[in-house]
């Protein structure tokens, strides 16, 4: 059973905010559904190794070429805030 | 030329030949967009500058020169794909208003083999949802039976192009999104093989299980878009080198001699009795045509969902943290005191509902005193599930099985029970966890009218095998043909 407090806890670590009835709701689903994922802890998995992409991991080199992909006004035009060439966040101190 | 019931094919060799003009057919399908599409919702952006873009086509066409094998082609494109100057969204609050400064590998291809994007369709929020009920801009209606889902999370791809208002599209696939969507609204669609298609510029759900495919309403045409898509590039190192093939002009359109294996596991679970009879009556007449049908089993597909959502939610929930509110994208105005909470407010105010579930799953699965039990133990029981598959492919060339185990449900139906809804995924899972190419093919349909697609899974690369059997199915199943009721 995961608990509103976890539930809390886990939210900080995620940077989002949980009002009560979420925390609650939140509690109730997550304890249902890692109930059922709970599943496979009774499978024997002694010695596999832990399987972290299904890629084929063929490393390739290539020529160390400098090529101008985007300007920074291009990638500062998405920005909520900017000065300047810098991206501006509220005052925090 | 009737437009509206041309393939994707019909409409490049017309455009190529000067039957017809690209801005004709992009003028007729922003026709039928505006007319229908107020019933489905299943575009989000659409391109102002399609025209314009077909102007060119046409104009390098006139001058003699060649547009490409896809020229004045209109394809609907997944908003989960970055099209520069084109707003991006992921059906996110988070993201409206996004402009990419660059395109997805994926839409630069379309555009260079002369592709027109239509418009960018909707979805379940970041590809999170099974029913296109999870998207900021409001649920996408199956174009069957619009009190029906159109499937998720590639749901506006499967509703415009089934009906017909594009003649083809682009979606993706996590762990089902671009099949279960296909198989509701009666489509083909592939998930190619982990690294066949280039995920640069493809908004990040779960990386190691996300791939791009084509979805259509013939299996020829899914294989021009995936060659067109498909093949390595500098920009993603998971995808492959290796060649593509030609499928679209080398597929055999006989499976004599396939050994088509037919999944045990989805017999023993609870399929509804349409699905089975699609099933049966594609196993007799694959029978007929020559195939060599035999059993396969994979025990671990009963842990598919476990292992696919543990995983996939951990990966997201690292994903997503980019989502800060500086960069880019939606930013809180509430007056906060530390950047913790500004980040909290942002990310609170922006995500909806099923996203911040998952990255709760994620976050949890992966944090302290859990990470073992869940995250290691799940990504050891996925390599021994990939480890089935193996030898399930010593024995056969592809396995077929349900797409779902029913047909589309009701909006709404299943939207109040995340577990209900995760437990649909079932039969679709497993392909992204072993990273194996699966297509989705209209196997027939539901007594309610609905349409019921058939999945075929193949070894990886071996996506010949499943263009050559959904082709040969294709011909020889006795479908009527039906066509979607708004139509």
């Amino acid at each position: 059973m995961i608990s509103q407090e976890t539930i809390r806890h886990i939210a900080k670590l995620a940077r989002l905010e949980v009002t009560d009835a979420e925390a609650n709701e939140f509690a109730a689903q997550l304890s249902a559904v890692f109930d059922h994922f709970q599943e496979i802890a009774q499978l024997d998995t002694a010695g596999v190794e832990p399987m972290i992409t299904p890629s084929e991991i063929a490393l390739y080199l290539r020529s160390d070429q400098v090529e101008r992909q985007e300007t920074v006004e291009d990638l500062l035009e998405n920005a909520p805030e900017k000065s300047g060439h810098l991206f501006k966040v509220p005052p925090v101190v | 030329m009737d437009l509206t019931e041309a393939t994707l094919a019909e409409i490049r060799d017309a455009v190529r030949a000067k039957r017809v003009k690209a801005v004709e057919v992009v003028a007729h399908f922003q026709r039928r967009i505006e007319t229908l599409d107020n019933q489905l919702n299943s575009f989000i952006t659409v391109n102002p500058r399609a025209m314009e873009e077909a102007t060119q086509i046409d104009a390098i066409l006139a001058s003699g020169r060649d547009p490409g094998p896809l020229a004045g082609v209109p394809i609907a494109v997944k908003d989960l794909l970055c099209t520069k100057n084109l707003a991006t969204t992921a059906a996110s609050n988070i993201l409206r208003g996004f402009v990419p400064p660059y395109s997805a590998t994926v839409v630069k291809r379309l555009q260079a083999a002369g592709a027109v994007i239509l418009g960018k369709t909707n979805l379940d929020e970041f590809g999170m949802g099974s029913s296109n009920e999870n998207s900021a801009f409001g649920v996408c209606r199956n174009p069957w039976a619009l009190d029906h889902v159109p499937g998720g999370s590639s749901g506006g791809t499967a509703a415009a192009v089934a009906a017909r208002l594009a003649p083809a599209g682009i979606g993706t696939d996590t762990g089902g999104s671009i099949r279960q969507p296909a198989s509701f609204c009666g489509l083909v669609g592939i998930k190619p093989t982990y690294g066949r298609v280039s995920r640069f510029g493809i908004v990040s759900y779960a990386s190691s299980l996300d791939q791009a495919g084509p979805m259509a309403r013939t299996a020829q045409d899914c294989a021009i878009l995936l060659e067109t898509i498909a093949g390595h590039d500098d920009w993603d190192a998971t995808a492959s080198m290796r060649p593509v093939p030609s499928w679209s002009t080398d597929t055999i359109p006989s499976p004599k001699g396939m050994r088509i294996g037919v999944l045990q596991e989805a017999l023993s679970e609870k399929i509804d009795q349409d699905t089975s009879t699609v099933l049966n009556t594609a196993i007799s007449t694959l029978r007929q045509l020559g195939a060599e049908i035999t059993e396969v089993s994979i025990p671990k597909l009963r842990h598919a969902v476990s292992i696919y959502y543990l995983l996939a939610t951990s990966e997201a929930s690292s994903n997503l943290a980019r989502y800060d509110g500086v960069r880019y994208g939606y930013r809180s105005r509430k007056q906060t005191s530390d950047l913790e909470s500004f980040y909290a407010a942002t990310r609170s105010e922006g995500f909806g509902t099923e996203v911040k579930r998952r990255i709760m799953m994620g976050t949890y699965a992966l944090s302290s005193g859990y990470y073992d039990a869940f995250y290691l133990k799940a990504s050891q029981v996925r390599r021994q599930l990939r480890d089935e598959y193996m030898a399930a492919f010593a024995q056969c060339d592809v396995i077929l099985s349900p797409v779902t185990t029913s047909p589309a449900f009701k909006i709404g139906a299943r939207i109040s029970d995340p577990l209900e809804m995760y437990l649909n995924d079932i039969f679709t899972t497993s392909a992204n966890l072993a990273g194996l190419p699966a297509i989705a093919v209209p196997g027939g349909f539901a007594e309610s009218g609905l349409p019921i697609g058939l999945q075929f899974t193949a070894n990886h690369f071996d996506e010949h095998n499943l263009f050559r059997v959904a082709t040969a199915l294709e011909q020889a199943l006795p479908l009527v043909k039906k066509v979607p009721h708004v139509i």
